[in-house]
């Protein structure tokens, strides 16, 4: 769901779904946050407060988690999150050309979302399919041996 | 296990799919219905098969092994017709030998043994029937009824299986402990966080033999008298975690893990738990923390997980090989097992072979080979005609080797006292082209971005490595900046807190160790021998080669390039970026890199 239209009711709706769905405890919390992250495409503050409430606990500490995982977000992203693998493997063979070729097309650096809220372009760690380096994810779709030609075309898959 | 005489596996890459190959295998299985033959020939989909765009789809027929490429619908009742049931290869779409047919794990090669990686590609890993007729379970079979906890414990311990998540460790003494400790609640944790760049021989074991990992955590729950088990697997793999839950839901069903297990008395149960991507949480302990809901930083140790692990309770921790060498211990016995490797370090590893050698994949080979069989014999060589300059091995943590060491046998002593470390298995191979303080940065932006900010050892001083490991590359290197770095290494290596800041600064290390003359050239020279880093490297248009075609100044982005059609070109070296495109460009080589 875009940032832009992310309504504060749903939001707290959705978490407390959420928790509901996965647990309380605070084992639960990474799940938890991974589920929302999902849902909303970002933690919001508002998400925040409402699972303090739900699991009892600061929101410095829910915070803290939230901030430590790469895979969390407490910014908004956009409808697309792009991940592009840096890791040696993908560097070395052709990885490099391909970054640039995929920063130029959406105008982005690594950690930007697009000022119409379509694309949000990450780094991710390996993704161990370094057989077909340089692989790049596009929210669930994975993309192997990636040439900069073909950047364009995939990117306008998405809607 | 149903008997099949035939096993077709269709590649359903997402390129293959978009391509038509569910259609192909919806049309397999009508025309196998049709001819009567879907008692004898078994449709499998797999993850990759070939290079999907040449390829696809594609499909792999066993026993045989024939590869058929760029098979549609259309062609099915033809190839079940030939293929099936007269017994003739079609030839028409049979591929060439030298395609690939899995690129990540290719027929076992001369100097492998297979143990761990045995069952890959040759079971159905979404059907535990295909594990039973594997011997599947039998060892667990075997421990509940025959041994005794203790039985168990001493024979992993005879056995002399060293932990495969990097450190080593006796995996029998670490069971021990966890046996002895007090407490009624203990748990079992398999380290599934695979996380080193390049290395994937984990994700192979979870996606192609997941029950070979559930059985040996199985068993190493009797042994230690745990009664629930984590399974902490990095979330960049869902298809290893969607594989382990069905097999852990499948083993549930057969009365194989919950309670009463076959029938005896032995409970025990387990959960994934997903990561988030951290790469410090496959340090054991950073690993608990992120299980129990917190921020995955790593503690102080002791105490050690053994006595003070989860929630405080014992707790057991291997990785996902180490698991999965464990029901083949039980089942051919402690001997079977030692006979295989060197004096301290048994049985075999996997590793992930990548970089610039000729086959790129997972390998599984005994202890005690040397670097230089791995690279050659079963690496096939370097790449193209290039010289061998050096290998990483153990992962971003892991030192780099020459090749005056590539006759060392490879156990966790030999690779410990010449620099680097066995860590988890990834091993990259670098030839010539190779500039090693290049490298050295690399691998330190990595540890530096990935530490976790805990202790300041670790958080500063890897930054301030990575400050002067590229203050070398661009160029400005001084009088000093060698001393310093073997100072600050030094420092940072004995004080940090876990094995992430302690082995971090092994690849500037060993670079400094083996390749010290790169780094004086880059130094005192301002000179890059491998002519990688651009700030110390210039492009220069040869006289004598140039036959002014004017390529490279329509191709320059920064118009640095003039020359008449017909007269040798020239770059102004004031304007030049370094880019390079003119030397890639060039059909004549006249473009020299100096």
């Amino acid at each position: 769901m875009p940032s832009d239209t992310l309504n504060k009711e749903e939001n707290i709706l959705g978490v407390q779904e959420i928790v509901k769905r996965i647990g309380s405890t605070r084992a639960d919390l990474i799940p938890v946050l991974q589920a929302i992250t999902n849902q909303f495409g970002f933690i919001s503050q508002t998400a925040m407060e409402e699972l303090s409430q739900l699991m009892n606990l600061p929101t410095k500490e829910i915070n803290s988690v939230a901030t430590f995982y790469r895979m969390l977000s407490t910014q908004p992203r956009g409808r697309h999150v792009v991940q592009f693998c840096e890791s040696a493997p993908c560097h070395v063979v052709g990885g490099r050309e391909v970054f640039a070729a995929l920063k130029q097309a959406l105008a982005l650096e690594p950690g930007q979302t697009s000022p119409d809220n379509k694309w949000t372009l990450l780094t991710t760690s390996c993704l161990g399919v370094c057989g077909i380096g340089p692989v790049m994810l596009i929210d669930t779709d994975m993309y192997g041996n990636v040439t900069p030609e073909q950047v364009k075309e995939i990117l306008s898959r998405y809607e | 296990m149903a008997f099949y005489r035939s096993t077709v596996l269709v590649s359903v890459d997402p390129i293959c799919v978009e391509k038509g190959a569910y259609e192909l295998i919806d049309s397999l299985h009508d025309e196998l219905i049709k001819q009567g033959l879907l008692d004898e020939v078994q449709v499998l989909e797999t993850p990759r098969l070939g290079d999907p765009e040449k390829l696809g789809p594609d499909i792999v027929v066993y026993p045989e092994g024939t590869h058929y490429t760029n098979i549609t619908y259309f062609d099915v009742p033809r190839l079940v017709e030939e293929h099936f049931i007269k017994g003739r290869i079609l030839k028409q779409y049979a591929a060439k030998m030298t395609d690939t047919i899995d690129e990540e794990l290719s027929a076992p090669r001369s100097k492998e043994i297979r143990v761990v990686l045995r069952n890959i590609g040759e079971i159905d890993p979404r059907n535990i029937d295909d594990y039973f007729a594997k011997d599947g379970y039998m060892a667990l079979g075997k421990v509940l009824t025959e041994m005794s906890p203790e039985d168990v414990i001493q024979e992993i311990l005879d056995a002399k299986l060293r932990g495969r998540g990097g450190a080593g460790f006796p995996a029998g003494l670490k069971w021990k402990f966890a046996r002895q400790a007090e407490g009624n609640v203990k748990y079992i944790i398999c380290n599934a966080d695979e996380g080193d760049p390049g290395a994937f021989m984990n994700r192979r074991v979870l996606e192609g033999d997941p029950h070979s990992v559930l059985e040996g955590m199985c068993i190493a729950a009797y042994a230690i008298g745990a009664q629930q088990g984590y399974v902490y697997c990095r979330a960049e793999y869902p298809i290893a975690v969607s594989t382990m839950n069905l097999a852990i839901k499948q083993a549930r069903s057969m009365g194989l893990v919950g309670k009463n297990i076959l029938g005896t008395n032995f409970n025990f149960d387990l959960e994934i738990r997903m990561g988030a991507g951290a790469f410090v949480c496959g340090e054991e302990t950073a690993l608990m923390a992120s299980i129990e809901g917190g921020r995955g930083e790593p503690r102080a140790r002791p105490p050690f997980p053994a006595n003070k692990g989860l929630w405080g309770k014992p707790t057991n921790i291997n990785n996902v090989e180490t698991y999965a060498n464990v029901p083949q211990i039980i089942l051919k016995g402690s001997e079977w097992f030692s006979s295989m490797g060197t004096e301290k370090s048994k049985g075999t590893k996997t590793f992930a072979l990548a970089g610039d050698v000729k086959n790129t994949g997972l390998i599984e080979v005994p202890f005690g080979i040397t670097l230089r069989e791995i690279i050659f014999d079963v690496g096939g060589g370097i790449k193209g005609d290039k010289k061998f300059k050096a290998v990483q091995t153990g992962g971003p943590m892991g030192g780099c080797l020459p090749e005056s060491l590539l006759d060392l046998p490879v156990d966790y002593e030999t690779l410990g006292q010449a620099g680097s470390i066995m860590g988890s298995g990834g091993m990259i191979v670098m030839d010539e082209g190779t500039c090693m303080v290049d490298i050295a940065r690399f691998f330190m932006e990595f540890t530096q971005d990935e530490s976790c900010g805990k202790c300041v050892p670790c958080r500063v001083g890897t930054h301030r490595l990575l400050e002067i490991l590229e203050k070398i590359c661009a160029g400005e290197g001084e009088e000093g900046d060698i001393e310093e770095l073997e100072e600050l290494s030094d420092q940072i290596r004995k004080n940090s807190l876990c094995g992430l800041g302690q082995g971090a600064p092994n690849p500037v290390v060993s670079t400094l160790k083996h390749f010290m003359d790169e780094y004086k050239a880059h130094i005192y020279e301002k000179r890059c021998p491998a002519k990688v880093c651009r700030a110390l490297i210039k492009y220069e248009i040869l006289d004598g080669l140039c036959t002014g075609c004017t390529v490279c100044a329509r191709n320059c982005p920064v118009g640095a390039i003039t020359g008449e059609r017909k007269q040798t070109h020239v770059i102004d070296q004031d304007i030049c970026i370094k880019c390079g495109i003119c030397h890639q460009v060039c059909q004549f080589d006249a473009i020299d890199i100096i």
